[in-house]
């Protein structure tokens, strides 16, 4: 068994692979290099592992590439995988999230992207088809960008059912029950502090969602100020910041196999954001919240850098694997949930984002 | 009507590797041109347009010389013969 990470970055993707139980790690050569890479996948649900990038040429747009060779060979769609319909009058910016849909969906992959926008492939990630559910509801006019662009930057197809619950900086969370024809929002509860009270019905700036082992109605949000959790499919959350250093962040990852534990980055708000005191540190928390355990074995002090939405991941390993990937271009894993990291990489481009899986 | 492609190096090989190109649009119009190329070789065409057909913010494209931003944008004219230069813009860090 080999493990997998990949790491994409703002000016490309690379791959560090390990066979000693995530021990250690090497680093490959750099992939489609001087390339931002915002959104990265390793579909193992294929007999070949298929790599997918969400891409963005400095000069020459956004596309989709993928590999199904670890990255010895790249592909691309010629008309372009991901391409907005004449009738929208809209040109893809960015693709901010690429993810795989269950194995019992081999070839549906979705895609979260700029401007705000799902999109939909049944071919492996090939080719995908805008979601026009969302596209056409009527509060899309009003979801405003945040800084990065407004953009759909989480996807989490339930495996059991046809519901999709969706995240957006601006927007908030939103689910469908149908697989997208309709979509309501989901963020009682969720503050907005950019905005006048009382909190919205949509429009909160939700940097990240994740969903608990427990089952999709148990959910995570890492929101623009606050760390929230839901037990009820986002009709209402409810604040787990207590206890953390800060409630400001942008990722949070739930364990796949231990209800009640996820993992968030906290940073120094609003608008400094950089860990607390310059510490790079992760928050565990065992208990849905209710408490929270710093982690910073083998993570650096005087670390004034950040952590984007999507470069905090775990893997499926049991223990879980932890991997954080910081804009200062540093990739540290953690083979105990957190415990204890080694450092994988230093010196890249900033990191946004990091994806890791097991193969044979 | 004939017009020639001048492409940067870094996007000859979407063009089997040939930084100079013969095309004959339809029309005599940039949008023709590039509606052409974008026929004979997609992927060089979505580098250079998106899809709603408009010139991406950091691609320049100059016909005989001249910055079609300042002039007649996609609806420039192109004369047989002419020069059609695409060069990336000063961007990026």
């Amino acid at each position: 068994m080999t493990d997998l990470l990949a790491i994409g970055t703002r000016k490309g993707l690379w791959l560090a692979r390990s066979d000693d139980d995530r021990r250690t790690w090497t680093l490959g050569e750099p992939h489609l290099l001087a390339q931002e890479v915002a959104a990265v996948s390793i579909d193992t649900r294929r007999p070949q592992p298929r790599v997918l990038a969400g891409i963005q040429y400095g000069h020459w747009g956004p596309t989709v590439m993928r590999s199904d060779d670890l990255g010895g060979s790249w592909q691309e769609t010629e008309t372009g995988a991901i391409r907005f319909p004449e009738d929208t009058g809209a040109a893809l910016a960015r693709v901010w999230q690429l993810r795989p849909d269950t194995a019992d969906r081999p070839d549906v992959v979705w895609a979260g992207c700029e401007p705000h926008s799902l999109w939909r492939s049944t071919d492996g990630g090939c080719s995908f088809e805008l979601v026009r559910g969302l596209w056409d509801h009527p509060h899309r006019p009003t979801w405003e960008p945040g800084g990065g662009g407004g953009a759909v930057h989480t996807v989490l197809p339930d495996p059991a059912s046809d519901r999709v619950t969706i995240a957006m900086s601006t927007g908030g969370v939103y689910v469908s029950d149908d697989r997208g024809e309709k979509w309501a929002p989901r963020n009682r509860g969720i503050g907005a502090a950019f905005l006048p009270e009382p909190p919205p019905e949509y429009g909160q700036c939700v940097h990240k969602v994740a969903v608990d082992a427990a089952g999709p109605d148990r959910m995570y949000a890492q929101n623009h100020f606050g760390v929230y959790r839901t037990d009820d499919g986002g009709l209402s959350w409810t604040s787990i910041a207590q206890g953390l250093p800060a409630d400001f962040g942008f990722p949070v990852v739930a364990s796949p196999r231990t209800p009640g534990t996820a993992w968030v980055v906290p940073l120094v708000a609003d608008m400094q954001r950089v860990p607390p005191e310059g510490r790079l540190r992760v928050q565990r928390t065992r208990d849905g919240g209710a408490t929270w355990t710093e982690l910073g074995e083998g993570l650096p002090d005087a670390a004034w850098t950040a952590v984007v939405r999507d470069a905090l991941c775990a893997d499926e390993g049991d223990p879980t694997g932890i991997y954080v990937g910081t804009r200062d271009g540093c990739v540290y894993a953690s083979a105990d949930e957190g415990d204890t990291f080694t450092l994988v990489a230093d010196h890249l481009p900033d990191v946004l984002a990091v994806r890791a899986v097991s193969v044979p | 009507m004939t017009v020639q492609v001048v492409l940067p190096g870094v996007l000859a090989a979407l063009a089997g590797g040939e930084k100079h190109l013969e095309l004959q649009p339809a029309g005599g119009t940039l949008a023709d041109l590039l509606d052409v190329l974008a026929a004979e070789h997609p992927l060089l065409g979505g580098r250079i347009r998106d899809e709603t057909g408009q010139v991406r913010r950091f691609v320049n494209v100059y016909v005989d010389g001249d910055d079609v931003r300042f002039s007649g944008g996609l609806g420039t004219a192109v004369r047989d013969g002419a020069e059609v230069q695409v060069l990336p813009s000063v961007a990026g860090g």
